[in-house]
């Protein structure tokens, strides 16, 4: 990293802070890493230019407003994203094997650049890794649930993806020009104020999250309006299927939390940028209120992440039980319960600040409420196993993989809602274990089920089950292996985010740890082996039915991958497990006597655009380059002003584009009830 | 965003109200609404202007009035109401209320706790 010497006090008024000395030319870490991105970057755009496939990526993909598309490519960045923040964790892990007290000295990370490692591991894997797993999910799926054609406003979706990749962009941006926050992923004052963390740091970290949490808004707003006012004819909310429900619930509480995030975010903003002080002491500030603040929108914040991990386990372990799920309405009041509850114990994430036993008792009794319906969600999953017939494909190896691995975390965080117990546990590394294993072990386990399970639907072939199982394997191993002897060292005083440590009797237990991320890396080499595997056999492994796992939902109903309209004909609800419903009544994948034409949206460039002028500006305003940033504010506006006067945003999708469509998938899914329908029409065309 | 209703009104959409499911009121009842908040306006100035109550009772008064200007330009010129297309709007508004009541009274809560015992503004 650059040295504090480079700091620019006074910004040109051209470049702003921006000097060629910003770049980190001489760090043995980040050269290589730099020249490898440049060279991966130029050879991607050669390989696309050689094929002629711009146009195509243009108009089929960047401007799509798809919500299958939109979610794959959300799925796309997430696993880009999960490798750059692995890299940090193993940095990390390598760091503390190696920073003890012996001759080997301080490891290999001086402490500015270990501080933004762990910083940027935080932000990536929450921000940029899990959350667009959850809303890539849920654009594949839940249109297709409740037997929509699309999401409610497709240019709003397609917003909110670029914004979120112009965060993604800033945050990789920060690694080759200039530096990331060295603050720790929530960014505490006063160190994140311009007195401690005075360069742009801090800078690149508010300002990703400011746009990329507009767009994780702009997208809690779209599903809510979705799944309320676009279900199919006659589903009631009871007979939403599951996963259906839990978005719900954590887009319920993107649109309630993210605007304490947006509020916070930009006071800290005023505070550096104009000289405010809400968050340091001078004239009245508090920086507890900070604290208070962040955690307000934090805690929402993970059950907006594990939320619709659960209603994957619930899909998953119906579908491969072969069995209605057990308690589904009790399954849906213990997501609403936890909804609610989840705005009554931020405190639990700073006992220690100094609130006093009375409130410290309140948070810490509702934190151990919130573990009750919990607790009843795994007795649905298990009831729903007993007695059925279990199909222990891959989806299902994660599912039960999270059932132990999640019990396990679930029962740490009730010992860490005990405010005596955290007094003893908070900052330690038992706080680290305990988070990672709800989070990995809950919400990562549920993602890359989902992912395994609705690959086919997406796609149009299946993954490799194999290797999902054996990937499935390492994970669970590799995370075992790399976080109980955390836990372990929690209990003997390891404090979190150590660069360095004289205790020389925790080094075994580091390296242990640091030998089971390598697993975990293992098992992420398996996944992506998984996918190149996947997609070069892929015409050995094409799901043509639509129907690959015999599954109970609507998604199920469709070809694979379904028609860019989903449904040529709305289905109309009857069950709960609508497809099974109407293969158990013989009435799945019914001919229809005639199609009528569909009503879709047009591709918009005005996402890609006004994300690229917010890109603009998020760098300008890193750099303080204010001519730049007003050129990038002033073009978000004039795109969303020229896109509102543009009259050809639809278009009728005619009968004879649907016909061969829907009579390709028939032909796989009900091929005698096809002939008997192009028979009569024939006859009656003679 | 008429694209997307459009799109599917062949499936279910039976809304007569246009987007939002918006009701009409009778000029009725915004006659009505607006006296009702015209005489907690003045009740909430009169109480100031002329010093007629305690200050403490005034502060009351005030807060009272306020919250009942609310409630009155809710119903009255939002139409929020528990009929079948307003039923969503209120569920949502009682929602939000106690969401942000949690926090805004818990934040209160907990910073008068943290304040004083780390002993800010001593």
């Amino acid at each position: 990293m650059s040295s504090k010497a480079t700091i620019v006090t006074e910004p040109d008024i051209i470049f702003g802070k921006l000097t060629l000395d910003v770049i980190p030319f001489t760090d043995p870490v980040i050269l290589p890493v730099m020249i490898a991105c440049m060279l991966g970057g130029i050879g991607l755009f050669a390989l696309i230019t050689k094929m002629g496939k711009w146009g195509y990526l243009w108009n089929e993909w960047l401007t799509s407003v798809d919500h299958k598309r939109i979610g794959v490519m959300y799925i796309i960045v997430a696993i880009v994203m999960l490798v750059r923040g692995f890299s940090d964790a193993l940095m990390m892990r390598a760091q503390q094997a190696f920073a003890t007290a012996d001759e080997v000295g301080a490891g290999f990370l001086p402490p500015e650049h270990y501080d933004q490692i762990f910083t940027a591991h935080g932000t990536i894997m929450i921000f940029f890794v899990a959350m667009p797993l959850v809303i890539g999910l849920m654009n594949v799926v839940v249109p297709l649930q409740i037997g929509a054609r699309d999401v409610a406003f497709p240019f709003l979706n397609s917003l909110s993806f670029w914004l979120f990749v112009v965060g993604a962009l800033l945050v990789n941006i920060s690694l080759f020009v200039g530096e990331f926050a060295a603050t720790g992923w929530l960014a505490y004052p006063p160190l994140s104020g311009i007195e401690y963390s005075p360069w742009v740091g801090v800078d690149y970290w508010l300002w990703a999250l400011q746009i990329s949490g507009i767009g994780t808004l702009l997208t809690g707003v779209n599903f809510f309006v979705t799944i309320m006012k676009m279900r199919a004819p006659g589903m009631r909310l009871m007979q939403m299927p599951v996963f259906t429900w839990t978005s719900l619930c954590a887009n319920i509480l993107i649109v309630i939390s993210f605007p304490i995030l947006t509020v916070t975010i930009t006071l800290l903003t005023l505070d550096r940028y104009i000289g405010t002080h809400f968050f340091t002491n001078d004239l009245g500030g508090n920086q507890m209120m900070y604290v208070n603040l962040i955690w307000a929108w934090g805690h929402p914040e993970v059950y907006i992440l594990i939320l619709p991990a659960f209603g994957v386990f619930s899909e998953v372990t119906a579908t491969f039980s072969r069995k209605r799920l057990f308690g589904y309405t009790s399954l849906i009041w213990a997501t609403l319960v936890i909804m609610v509850l989840s705005f009554v114990v931020w405190l639990h994430h700073f006992f220690t600040m100094g609130s006093g036993a009375s409130v410290n008792a309140f948070f810490g009794i509702a934190t151990m409420i919130i573990s009750v319906p919990t607790g009843v969600k795994i007795f649905n999953w298990l009831f729903t196993m007993y007695k059925g017939r279990v199909e222990f494909s891959a989806s299902m190896w994660w599912t039960i993989s999270f059932l132990f691995t999640f019990t396990i975390g679930g029962m740490t965080g009730v010992m860490l809602a005990i405010p005596a117990a955290d007094f003893v546990l908070h900052n330690s590394l038992f706080l680290i274990a305990h988070f990672h294993n709800v989070i990995i072990g809950g919400a990562v386990f549920g993602y890359f089920a989902g992912l395994t399970y609705w690959f086919p639907k997406a796609t149009g072939f299946m993954l490799d089950e194999k290797l999902g199982k054996i990937s499935c394997a390492l994970w669970t191993v590799g995370f075992f292996v790399a976080f109980m002897p955390l836990y372990i060292l929690g209990f003997n005083g390891m404090t979190r985010r150590l660069n360095y440590y004289d205790n020389p009797e925790w080094t075994m237990l580091l390296w242990v740890a640091a030998f089971g991320a390598i697993i975990v890396l293992a098992g992420i080499t398996v996944q992506l082996w998984m996918g190149y595997v996947s997609i070069r056999d892929r015409d050995q492994n094409r799901d043509l039915t639509g129907d690959p796992w015999n599954g109970r939902t609507l998604e199920w109903a469709t070809s694979s991958p379904p028609p860019f309209y989903n449904f040529a004909k709305m289905p109309k609800i009857h069950d709960r497990d609508e497809h099974q419903y109407k293969k158990d009544h013989g009435m799945a994948y019914e001919v229809p006597e005639n199609y009528t034409p569909i009503h879709m949206p047009k591709n918009t460039w005005c996402g890609i655009v006004m994300s690229g002028f917010a890109l603009m500006m998020g760098f300008a305003m890193v750099w303080h380059i204010w001519w730049m940033a007003i050129v990038g504010f002033v073009g978000i506006f004039a795109s969303l002003i020229i896109y509102s006067f543009e009259r050809d945003k639809d278009y009728y999708v005619q009968v004879d584009v649907i016909e061969p469509l829907e009579e390709a998938h028939l032909v796989h899914a009900n091929p005698t009830g096809l002939r008997a329908m192009q028979d009569k029409k024939s006859s009656l065309e003679a | 965003m008429s694209t997307q209703n459009n799109s599917t009104a062949d499936g279910h959409s039976s809304d007569t109200h246009g987007p939002g499911g918006a009701a009409h009121g009778s000029v009725k009842e915004y006659v009505l609404g607006l006296l009702i908040s015209i005489i907690l306006t003045g009740i909430a100035f009169y109480v100031v202007m002329f010093e007629v109550v305690s200050p403490a009772l005034t502060l009351v008064v005030i807060l009272a009035t306020a919250v009942a200007q609310v409630m009155v330009q809710l119903v009255f010129f939002l139409h929020m109401n528990t009929s079948s297309e307003q039923i969503w709007n209120t569920t949502s508004a009682a929602f939000i209320i106690i969401i942000v009541a949690i926090l805004i009274v818990g934040s209160v809560w907990i910073m008068s706790h943290l304040n004083h015992n780390m002993m800010i503004g001593h």
